[in-house]
């Protein structure tokens, strides 16, 4: 008997050492990225590449979800709202919960599946194939030359993309409420400007959608960076990568909710 | 011109995970030679070369490339040396997100100021050496096993190295495209006044084309010489490996129990 | 891929997020029609400021003039300190009159200003003298009853 309990606790200091030790690991691999910065940022047509593979490829799936799920809030919003003859409220509740909640997170999660996959395999794919270490023999850092701008152009198309997806489902909203059934269109839109606030709520949500941002590429990169050189390496990396962004986005969410809306109604 | 040999290895030793990989390895290599490191799969053959690159440090002993010290080098030193040098990969290592004349130009982009037109015409060099200047449109995906191979020994030669590693240059190649290979390692060798390091398993083409020979085996020289002292080598390791006999010290049987235990034979019996 | 083609759609793709952006801050949000910079603060005494929170709207004549910025309590007075952010195109003279309304039955709770008739009018800083509380729910209920039962003794009395 005590010799399982002495098992048991050799594991446990085994899991803590693991995961201290996997930790500074990945804070070691994001400090070397933004010291290596410079020189994606010196070229920045790398980053456009970049840009062009995780923002423009994932513009279409964050414009058609935000129409759809505008529309969804717009039609829920007003079965429960016109039961209080409070319907041209629904424009409020369409803009608050997209700009505040939804936008951010609903955009994050698409963001992680669509671009961050897509970053972790090709990183993987490019390491399972010693693209990396040729690159590395030829004296160019894969750090500097590979990782860095992908990471950049993840953090910049981030807060573009949910700002993207938050406006088409304002306008889906609009579409069913004032289009569809027949809300009045001035008071949809002055119901709205009248509680949406630009520092609280719109420049709150944007700082959401940054973090975010970052918390995705990050884990994004570090997955393709590290993955196992091999096939089931990769595809084992691509799922971790959605798994823990799409983990790591909403418990940051209500972390950082609680932050921001504490006192405020 | 120094007489001094561009690769020096003294008393190398190298382990993983505390299983022993290199074992006292020496060897010297002579500028302008092609030097070819031979041996069975698994002997640490490869490792050799990330030694050489100092992609990995040893754990005891000491690679000289240049009269330089790799593993005590800088980073900023390596990858001043790492210029002077270059690896040709198994499978090639394309950047296969980049057209073949990109992956030829990278290198140059990354490291020189060159104007596109001076490197234009220096890829196209580079891609007639090795036969391929017509395929300078295609993306790696569309190449052939054996023209990823040009393209990466194009790629490799793009800034005149002194010293190019190949890490098994004719793995899985047709017998023509294995020739043309074979041949251009020899002929750019000689062209370029450059030092050719070799590792290999396919005895027949490499003895074609190399100045000297080392066998590695278990993690120490079994053997060492020039192509026609191996040949005549009454080592039975070099036998065994030049006419490819199935058994002899490299032995076909992983070591196991005794074949009667395992079948659970001997109990049966009694 | 050719490189001008992608640069166009990278060009697309940043201003159409810039574009979002400017939509949400312009047509969402409050943005166009109210900013903070051009703004001055007045503070008011409340005794009881029930559901107000930061951020309610400040009216007066039911148009939106400001908001609360900050809601303290003074351990001098016992009460709550008020701090709104006056619009500047808004002023009110110095007897005006603040008091903490609902908007609706059950709607959210702001700051209503009555305004007065004084010649001077308030600067930033400046404290509204004259303010009344919230309605509590419960203080009515118990003004209720407590008027009720004082109507049933006057009938009682009636009897006798």
């Amino acid at each position: 008997m005590p010799r399982r309990i002495v098992i048991g606790i050799r594991g446990i200091g085994h899991r803590v050492i693991d995961s201290v030790w996997r930790l500074g690991y990945a804070a070691r691999f994001f400090s070397l990225i933004l010291l290596k910065s410079g020189t994606s940022m010196r070229r920045f047509g790398l980053i456009i590449r970049e840009l062009y593979f995780t923002g423009v490829l994932t513009m279409v799936i964050i414009l058609v979800s935000g129409l759809f799920v505008g529309m969804v809030l717009g039609l829920q919003g007003y079965e429960t709202l016109q039961k209080f003859g409070a319907e041209t409220a629904v424009g409020t509740l369409v803009a608050l919960s997209l700009v505040r909640e939804l936008g951010p997170v609903v955009a994050g999660l698409l963001f992680a599946s669509r671009a961050g996959s897509a970053i972790t395999a090709e990183i993987g794919l490019m390491k399972a194939t010693e693209q990396l270490e040729a690159m590395g023999m030829m004296a160019v850092d894969p750090i500097a030359r590979v990782v860095a701008p992908r990471f950049w152009a993840g953090v910049i198309s981030m807060p573009l993309l949910a700002a993207m997806f938050s406006a088409m489902g304002v306008f889906g909203g609009y579409l069913v409420a004032v289009v569809l059934i027949g809300v009045d269109e001035g008071s949809f839109w002055s119901q709205m400007q009248s509680v949406v606030d630009f520092r609280f709520d719109i420049v709150n949500g944007i700082i959401k959608t940054c973090v975010f941002g970052v918390a995705i590429t990050a884990i994004a990169v570090f997955e393709g960076y590290n993955a196992p050189p091999t096939a089931e390496g990769v595809s084992g990396a691509t799922t971790r990568t959605v798994v823990t962004s799409a983990l790591v986005i909403l418990g940051l969410d209500f972390v950082l909710t609680s932050f921001m809306f504490r006192g405020v109604g | 011109m120094t007489t001094n040999p561009l690769v020096e290895i003294k008393d190398l030793n190298f382990s993983y995970d505390e299983r022993a990989i290199l074992k006292g390895i020496n060897m010297t290599m002579p500028r302008g030679k092609v030097i070819a490191i031979m041996g069975g799969s698994g002997c640490g053959k490869t490792t050799l070369l990330r030694l050489i690159g100092g992609v990995v440090a040893p754990s005891s002993g000491y690679v000289k490339v240049d009269n330089q010290i790799v593993h005590e080098l800088s980073r900023n030193k390596l990858f001043s040396l790492r210029r002077k040098m270059s690896m040709l990969f198994q499978f090639g290592a394309l950047f296969t997100d980049l057209s073949v004349f990109d992956n030829v130009a990278f290198q140059m982009r990354e490291h020189t100021d060159l104007p596109e037109s001076v490197i234009r015409d220096l890829v196209f060099m580079k891609l007639h050496a090795v036969g391929l200047r017509g395929a300078h449109n295609l993306m790696p995906a569309e190449l052939s096993g054996g023209m990823a191979r040009r393209v990466a020994l194009a790629r490799s030669i793009a800034l005149d190295p002194m010293l190019v590693m190949y890490d098994e240059p004719f793995a899985g190649l047709d017998p023509i495209s294995l020739s043309v290979i074979g041949n251009l390692i020899r002929r750019l060798t000689d062209a370029l006044g450059m030092t050719s390091i070799l590792v290999t398993h396919d005895v027949h083409q490499s003895l074609k084309i190399v100045d000297y020979v080392y066998f590695i085996s278990e993690g120490v020289i079994a053997a060492e010489g020039t192509p026609s002292e191996v040949r005549e080598s009454v080592s039975p390791f070099v036998h065994q490996f030049i006419h490819s006999e199935v058994d002899g010290p490299v032995p076909f049987h992983y070591p196991a129990e005794k074949y009667a235990t395992d079948l659970n034979l001997e109990n049966r019996i009694a | 891929m050719q490189r001008a083609k992608m640069d166009l759609w990278v060009g697309l793709f940043v201003i159409a997020g810039i574009g979002a952006l400017l939509i949400l801050a312009l047509q969402v949000g409050n943005l166009g029609t109210y900013s903070e910079d051009k703004s001055y603060t007045l503070v008011g005494n409340f005794e009881n400021i029930g559901g107000l929170k930061i951020r309610s709207p400040v009216k007066s004549a039911g148009v939106v003039v400001g908001r609360v910025m900050d809601i303290q309590f003074s351990a001098k007075t016992f009460d709550a300190v008020v701090t709104m952010n006056i619009d500047d195109r808004y002023q009110f003279p110095k007897d005006t009159f603040a008091s903490i309304l609902t908007s609706g039955l059950l709607g959210a709770q702001y700051v209503g200003l009555a305004a007065g008739g004084d010649e001077g009018m308030l600067k930033s800083g400046d404290k509204i003298m004259k303010t009344n509380s919230a309605l509590v729910l419960e203080e009515m209920i118990g003004q209720f009853l407590f008027d009720k039962a004082s109507e049933d003794d006057e009938g009682d009395s009636d009897k006798f």
